[in-house]
């Protein structure tokens, strides 16, 4: 089955800058979720905006390599066409508030009604966005009234009724207190449940190990690593090196290895890590 | 008991023009070398409370005393020398255009000479690690040495008690390790240290005392290993312990004798566990 994304030997730089991605590859499938960790800097977030055209149409600079993304190649579709194959949520909940609507439910709308669709397909989309991200009942709450978790998922359900085919999440929950990354983190397994194809970047690895299909780890616009979560989170000693921590459960379980000659198996979420302990101590 | 260096005594604080208590009765005593963690969710009173200690805002009911000195009666900049507080966001503290200007702001405002400026800007420079840096302009630095530089201007104050204000937030794992290393180094130089912070590793690492608070008041005030293994009241307040205590807290229930905090404690008990 052909790929939703398709990113092809990608390299860029900024205009009059260095390179900050260089010979990157990889695909995304249909369902799929790929986290993407690495220290700041590495170009995570360029990765990201390079996915639904931001680069190179907005910041302009060099290019090379190809991006396919729905089937659209990047470069020769404009920002406004990929808008409504990929669906971007950043960092700052507050930066990405429209700032004009009054409402949650007219900041949800605001999107669609941009791209001029109907007021009855409006109401129904509007409405089943702010269901996906469990917003019911703050329809008539200003945006600005919400928590930094709530300002999130509205920012998360803005994208979500525009019903892209790509949902890309950069550091969605770097800014938000427990409480907010819990409801966020819920909202994003929940959609990647129900089939949805999402790009998270995240520090949290601990959350994305419990959900991440594939992991691809970018440092200085290289990718050091990239598979199934599983084989990229448990490489400890790459990970560290890059000052990436591994959850704390897989770097215990692979210096105790290490470290008395054992051979448990390596958990990356914590629930595996309550099966191997009890079973390697006989607690079971 | 010496004299603590901060004392709060039933301490009410409504913000101007609202009737909503955002502190409620909190008492508190911090004594000078202490490194202490402020945890609890966003609108609990945690940065409230911080900004009372260091004179930024003056109790609407009870006392706060620094250094035996009432921030009510006291003008604020008599405070604000003795607690340093470092912002969370580093954008909203920094306005110079070299480092070297930016650290030398606050000792230049105390009409301090030239030699000591000179003396201090080095001296909070090298603390922090940003020496070489001198003449860069603030916004060309990496986002964990912006932070970096935000600490090293409130250093160069001198204030006994330094207040961060989530550290760790927006910084990546490396960043996170360089402030918790950060935390520590300072606090053996002297300083006392309270940090606002969500990032249950550094507490688990870093703080020696864990203040949780919630609705304006204290849930909980105690030794960290105390706090992060209350499961039940940090569920309570939606807090997540760290990984291994999260671990080591199910394995407890099946009757494993295991207590550790950290990844480093975890390993060495569980080298014990398995070995038997």
């Amino acid at each position: 089955m052909e790929p939703i994304i398709k990113v092809e030997r990608l390299a860029y730089s900024y205009p009059k800058r260095e390179l900050v991605l260089y010979d990157v590859s990889f695909e995304v499938q249909k369902g799929e979720v790929l986290g993407i960790i690495g220290p700041n800097g590495a170009g995570k977030s360029t990765l990201c905006k390079s996915l639904n055209g931001l680069v190179p149409h907005f910041y302009g600079g060099k290019y090379g390599g190809r991006v396919v993304v729905a089937g659209m190649e990047v470069l020769k579709h404009t920002v406004a066409e990929l808008s409504t194959k990929v669906g971007i949520v950043f960092q700052d909940p507050e930066e990405q508030m429209s700032g004009l609507a009054l409402t949650v439910w007219e900041e949800v709308a605001f999107g669609l009604m941009m791209l001029g669709f109907p007021k009855e397909e409006i109401i129904r989309r509007v409405e089943e966005a702010i269901k996906q991200v469990g917003l019911e009942g703050f329809e008539k709450r200003s945006p600005f009234e919400l928590s930094g978790g709530q300002q999130q998922r509205l920012a998360i359900a803005t994208v979500l009724a525009v019903k892209p085919e790509v949902l890309v999440l950069d550091e969605p929950t770097a800014q938000l207190d427990p409480i907010g990354k819990f409801e966020v983190f819920s909202v994003i397994k929940r959609l990647a449940e129900e089939g949805s194809t999402i790009v998270v970047v995240e520090h949290e690895i601990e959350e994305l190990a419990t959900f991440a299909d594939n992991i691809l780890l970018l440092d200085q616009g290289r990718i050091k690593a990239y598979g199934p979560a599983r084989d990229v989170l448990t490489q400890v000693e790459k990970l560290k090196s890059l000052g990436v921590d591994p959850p704390s459960v897989t770097e215990l379980t692979y210096y105790l290895n290490k470290e008395l000659g054992t051979s448990l198996e390596v958990p990356i979420t914590l629930d595996e890590a309550i099966k191997i302990y009890s079973e390697a101590i006989g607690v079971s | 008991m010496a004299d603590p260096i901060i004392k709060v005594v039933n301490l009410w604080y409504q913000y101007p023009d609202s009737d909503f208590w955002a502190l409620r009765g909190v008492n508190l005593e911090i004594q000078r070398g202490e490194l202490i963690a402020l945890i609890g969710q966003n609108g609990g009173g945690k940065s409230t409370l911080a900004k009372n200690l260091n004179g930024l805002y003056k109790p609407t009911k009870g006392r706060v005393l620094v250094e035996g000195l009432d921030t009510k009666q006291v003008p604020t900049h008599e405070i604000v020398k003795r607690v340093g507080y470092v912002f969370q966001n580093p954008s909203h503290q920094i306005f110079e255009s070299k480092v070297w200007d930016e650290v030398a702001y606050g000792p230049k405002n105390f009409g301090l000479d030239e030699e000591e400026i000179k003396e201090r800007v080095e001296w909070a420079l090298s603390l922090v690690g940003l020496q070489g840096y001198e003449d860069t302009h603030p916004y060309d630095l990496d986002y964990g040495k912006m932070k970096l530089l935000t600490v090293a201007s409130v250093l160069a104050m001198k204030p006994d008690v330094l207040v961060l204000d989530e550290p760790t937030t927006g910084q990546d794992h490396k960043g996170r390790w360089i402030l918790a290393e950060l935390s520590k180094k300072l606090n053996r130089e002297g300083f006392t240290i309270v940090t606002i912070t969500h990032d249950m590793r550094y507490v688990a690492e870093v703080a020696k005392r864990t203040i949780l608070i919630a609705n304006g008041q204290i849930l909980m005030d105690g030794p960290t290993r105390k706090v992060l293994t209350d499961i039940e009241t940090l569920r309570k307040a939606a807090i997540k312990p760290p990984q291994v205590v999260q671990l080591a807290h199910a394995l407890r229930d099946k009757g494993v004798e295991i207590d550790a905090l950290t990844v480093r404690e975890a390993l060495e008990q569980f080298k014990k566990i398995l070995k038997k």
